[in-house]
């Protein structure tokens, strides 16, 4: 099960998994704590949102990657090379919506929380100013692009390491940006899971509103890490 | 190989009245069908919300975008545009069209829902052994298909029952480059996208996959036969 976030116990359950590690025992994945309560977002993402969300989706990718990766491990003994391929959806699909939503929950916060990207890291807005030329072009163009998602996906802000800019990326279903060679910054999910309690069919909506509780500082933190990396 | 039948000849798309556009009208060829029972008709298994959305945001949705789409032509074949699409927008709105069309079609409130005709139920125990088996493997299908798309009970091309699934709003006998489906006439569809169930279910799309058996229209699903272009064996 989940647990509400704070800072301590998410420590505490890092720690474990590095002793579990050392220990030769097979770490599993983790669901990871929320940084915030389920209402933290509110208005502009519901709490029974973020509570089925966080809950039972997130939840269920993790579980089902523990499971394929526990056959995968068997597999792998075995030297069964079918099997291990036959796994390798069940890996993408699940270990993609843990990572994905891992991201997703820091990427967010309450609304009283958010700076501006400019407060947050000034390289990161010139970033965007240069490539978009205002905030406001870079979110409508991201918006376009990720409102014409057809079925499930996210929308990504990435960094491209080889050019060394920042790039609007969509991806389907799962899969995790690193697919399309992008290290993931910002992304917003739009299965309809995300938003349809509370928008409905709205998803151009739900793109316009989400924009109030986007941390910029996580995503300024993420994108230091890429340049140096 | 099934050649598609020409629109006309297709139960399913029977409602599907194709309207010359006026000229000068920005119209496309198609209208929406009318629903044949209540909104909340179909409750407890599909709540009024989602029926309401349902067909007058995202099935209309789709006709409108196709329309759009085909501005200015008077009449087209939806069966030849949804086999051969031409391009994403007709993939994804012609595809959509089609199987919402389907959907509603086949779907009424649980006390009419009856029981297969036996043409139909001698062809579902002959091909997957009982009626059970057939919903059990129509379940399974359901929960892999990961994302969005359909789940589909049809006619293969050698005249067998076969149940598949297609991603997003693409239907069994599209032809496109990037997916190979099993190649299938669909007589029977289920929408497993979120907005079909979600406010209803949640997360739990097995619960509805089960459930939606209790409205399906049988009357409406069409007799296996040799007589229908469809469905020849």
């Amino acid at each position: 099960m989940f647990r509400q976030g704070n800072k301590l116990s998410t420590s505490i359950s890092r720690l474990s998994t590095l002793a579990s590690r050392a220990a030769g025992v097979r770490a599993k994945s983790t669901l990871p704590s929320l940084p915030y309560d389920f209402g933290a977002l509110e208005p502009v993402v519901n709490s029974e949102i973020m509570t089925l969300h966080h809950g039972k989706h997130h939840a269920t990718y993790v579980n089902n990657l523990n499971a394929a990766l526990e056959k995968m491990s068997d597999a792998m003994a075995k030297q069964d090379y079918a099997t291990m391929i036959a796994l390798q959806g069940a890996i993408q699909f699940n270990g993609g919506g843990h990572l994905n939503h891992s991201i997703f929950w820091q990427n967010l916060c309450p609304v009283k929380d958010v700076v501006a990207p400019s407060e947050a890291n000034p390289e990161l807005a010139k970033a965007i100013e240069g490539q978009w030329g205002s905030l406001d072009n870079f979110k409508t163009e991201f918006n376009t692009k990720t409102a014409a998602i057809q079925g499930s996906g996210w929308g990504w802000l990435g960094y491209n390491k080889q050019s060394k800019k920042l790039e609007i990326a969509t991806c389907a279903n799962q899969d995790p940006l690193v697919m399309k060679g992008l290290v993931p910054l910002l992304g917003i999910d739009v299965w309809e899971h995300a938003y349809y309690l509370q928008y409905k069919n709205a998803r151009p909506e739900y793109l316009k509103q989400i924009w109030q509780v986007v941390n910029w500082k996580d995503v300024a933190a993420r994108y230091e890490a890429a340049k140096k990396a | 190989m099934i050649t598609p039948a020409p629109v006309a000849e297709c139960i399913v798309l029977q409602d599907c009245i194709q309207v010359p556009s006026t000229p000068g009208k920005s119209n496309g060829p198609f209208l929406l069908p009318n629903l044949l029972f209540g909104y909340s008709d179909l409750e407890p298994y599909i709540d009024q919300a989602t029926m309401m959305y349902h067909y007058n945001k995202h099935f209309n949705g789709y006709m409108t975008n196709l329309n759009n789409a085909l501005k200015g032509t008077l009449s087209a074949n939806l069966t030849e545009l949804v086999l051969n699409p031409t391009d994403s927008t007709i993939r994804n709105n012609g595809g959509g069209f089609y199987n919402h069309g389907l959907f509603f079609r086949i779907m009424c409130t649980a006390s009419r829902s009856e029981t297969p005709s036996k043409l139909l139920e001698d062809a579902i125990i002959k091909s997957f052994g009982s009626m059970a088996q057939m919903k059990q493997q129509f379940a399974a299908q359901a929960s892999s298909r990961f994302g969005s798309g359909w789940v589909w009970l049809g006619v293969l091309p050698d005249g067998k029952l076969g149940i598949t699934t297609t991603a997003n709003q693409d239907t069994p006998f599209m032809k496109v480059q990037d997916i190979q489906y099993q190649l299938m006439y669909p007589f029977l569809g289920l929408d497993v996208w979120e907005h079909a169930y979600y406010l209803n279910y949640q997360n739990q799309r097995s619960s509805y996959v089960d459930a939606w058996w209790n409205i399906v229209n049988w009357s409406q699903v069409p007799k296996k036969n040799n007589s229908h272009p469809l469905h020849k064996t």
